[in-house]
């Protein structure tokens, strides 16, 4: 494209962005009034939740649920952390979620890199195995799998949902890590080749490391994933010493029906993780959770 | 450099692990819910096997077909719900300043626990303390209704806070589809004289139609597999009025210890969830083929 067209056509745009903007500015306002209400909605819930916590049963059953705390009862929180074993729940949470995350990047990098890099006949067929397991249903797994972890003692054990998060997980960090791996240049491994590098070397100490940016991304939909993971839990784990926060905090609040600040503490506390890492990591989490789900 | 990268040792170790991981966990599984199907297996007694009574009693089941339509209605108003999410997006994409905060704020519902949101919602449809009814009798509404109790309304209660969770996430693959479309295409259509809703309905919309099947059969196969939420918030009542074919199987494998009929109704929601997603992708790919 010469310089005149370009250059008369940036005119052109800007000429009907101009008009546009003129005509439409009371346009413009409706979409950020619609826009702003919106994000009122979304996070409105999540702060009334947060004034609850802070409120005594007094103020939650006799005043406005719209009111402010008066003097706020930031004393629910550590109340309810070493009640009904939160505290112990939490950690169960932290640690199964930091396992399972690990796991599963480490297998999802071998079998992504075995297949995009590798040469082998069932390489596609392989890989259709896993995708298709993003549309199973895992309530459909659960019986056989509930009567299995049974036969191998594997009930009341932290290993059982260990592993089925992993399972479950690695379609998804599969798919996000694909395109990634695709898009590695072959010079790379032809150079690791010729300097007589085998492939294990070339996976640990070329490949691998090249993927650590994407490698984030997935860690952290992945640590969504299984801090929030239910079903599993509830099913395979009865004794409160292997509980997760999320199976505990809905038996804690189940039992405690009357006490609004106490509940809303607890809620606080098992959320409070994941709005943190949001926090710091939104970009990430934003591209990671697009990339997981469009690439299907 | 060939013979390196097909190394069938190095293979069989990278692949193996993962795939032996699934095969235990999710594909034995299934052919096992199918094959526990066809069992008379309660609690802790062994099992027998009834060919094929559990299914020959699924098909007559009314709770079964209950909870399917249940199932299918949240995934319809789901599907539905994604032209808003859509629109939305649209706006977002079209160069509107603070777009990336508000996708993200969106977001945020999506990274909780469908538990918690569930609790958190409970207290919000709450008759007396709630902030809903609230609003309703602050505003001179008589008799509020009782969102959760009540059979009539208790599926669209569960609904709204189901929308609330999932808005964010439709938005940001939207909002990352649309920004892939090439700026030259629209300028082009632009220059021509394409006002903006021609260039969202016959550029944009067009060019995101994938993006869009992929989504349709998120919501839709998402929908049959929602159990958390439904489960902590009503637990399938009142009355079985928003039971759905999750709750349904686990009610009867979980809490009446009926696990060969649980098996048979957890194959029948595998073959629905495989159906529907066929389904959709036949449907969507022919109609790729009159447009454009």
């Amino acid at each position: 494209m010469n310089e005149f067209a370009a250059h008369k056509r940036s005119d052109t745009v800007a000429d009907t962005r101009v008009k546009a903007s003129l005509g439409s500015r009371l346009g413009f306002g409706v979409l950020y009034l619609i826009l702003g209400i919106l994000a009122v909605i979304q996070i409105y819930p999540l702060f009334w939740l947060f004034l609850f916590s802070l409120k005594t049963n007094q103020e939650v059953f006799g005043m406005s649920p719209f009111a402010l705390p008066q003097q706020p009862q930031w004393a629910n929180y550590p109340k309810v952390w070493s009640q009904g074993h939160i505290n112990l729940y939490f950690f169960n949470s932290v640690w199964y979620t930091v396992v399972a995350v690990l796991l599963t990047i480490i297998l999802a990098s071998f079998v992504t890199f075995a297949i995009t890099r590798m040469n082998w006949k069932l390489s596609k067929f392989v890989l259709g195995l896993f995708i298709v397991g993003l549309m199973i249903p895992l309530h459909s797994t659960l019986i056989p799998l509930f009567n299995f972890f049974k036969h191998v003692h594997l009930i009341n054990n932290p290993l059982s949902v260990i592993l089925s998060y992993t399972a479950f997980n690695l379609p998804v960090t599969i798919m996000i890590l694909l395109g990634f791996y695709q898009a590695i240049p072959r010079e790379i491994e032809e150079a690791g080749v010729m300097d007589g590098c085998s492939v294990h070397r070339i996976f640990f100490r070329i490949v691998l490391p090249l993927t650590t940016p994407v490698l984030a991304t997935t860690a952290i939909i992945n640590m969504i994933y299984n801090w929030n993971e239910f079903v599993f839990v509830n099913t395979f784990i009865s004794s409160d010493r292997w509980k997760t926060l999320t199976v505990g905090v809905n038996n804690f609040v189940g039992q405690y029906l009357t006490d609004w600040g106490a509940i809303g503490a607890t809620l606080m506390i098992s959320i409070l993780p994941i709005l943190i890492a949001f926090l710091l990591l939104s970009n990430r989490i934003v591209e990671g959770l697009a990339a997981g789900s469009v690439k299907g | 450099m060939k013979a390196v990268m097909s190394n069938k040792s190095a293979i069989a170790l990278y692949v193996l692990p993962a795939l032996l991981l699934i095969l235990i966990i999710i594909y034995i599984p299934l052919v096992l819910t199918g094959y526990y199907g066809m069992m008379d297996w309660k609690g802790f007694a062994p099992m027998k096997f009834i060919g094929l009574d559990n299914y020959n009693k699924l098909i007559h089941d009314s709770m079964f077909w209950k909870s399917t339509y249940h199932s299918v209605l949240l995934g319809i108003c789901s599907t539905l719900s994604l032209l808003i999410y859509l629109a939305v997006s649209m706006v977002l994409a079209s160069r509107i300043k603070g777009a990336n905060l508000f996708r993200k704020i969106y977001l945020i519902p999506m990274l909780l626990s469908s538990v918690a949101i569930a609790q958190l919602w409970s207290k919000i449809y709450d008759p007396s303390n709630g902030m809903i009814n609230h609003l309703l009798t602050s505003m001179g509404v008589q008799n509020p209704p009782l969102w959760l109790s009540d059979p009539n309304i208790v599926l669209f209660a569960i609904f709204v806070p189901i929308v609330w969770q999932y808005a964010g996430f439709y938005i940001i693959i939207y909002y990352a589809a649309l920004k892939n479309v090439p700026e030259e295409v629209i300028e082009a259509a632009t220059i021509d004289g394409a006002t903006p809703w021609q260039v969202a309905s016959r550029i944009k919309l067009p060019l995101i139609a994938p993006v869009f099947k992929v989504t349709i059969i998120l919501a839709l196969v998402g929908s049959l597999k929602y159990f958390d939420l439904i489960f902590v918030m009503t637990g399938g009542g009142p009355n079985h009025a928003s039971e759905v074919m999750a709750s349904y199987m686990y009610g009867e494998a979980f809490s009446k210890y009926n696990f060969g009929y649980g098996s048979a109704i957890g194959f029948a929601l595998l073959l629905i969830c495989l159906l529907m997603t066929w389904l959709i992708r036949k449907l969507t790919t022919s109609g790729e083929d009159v447009q454009y």
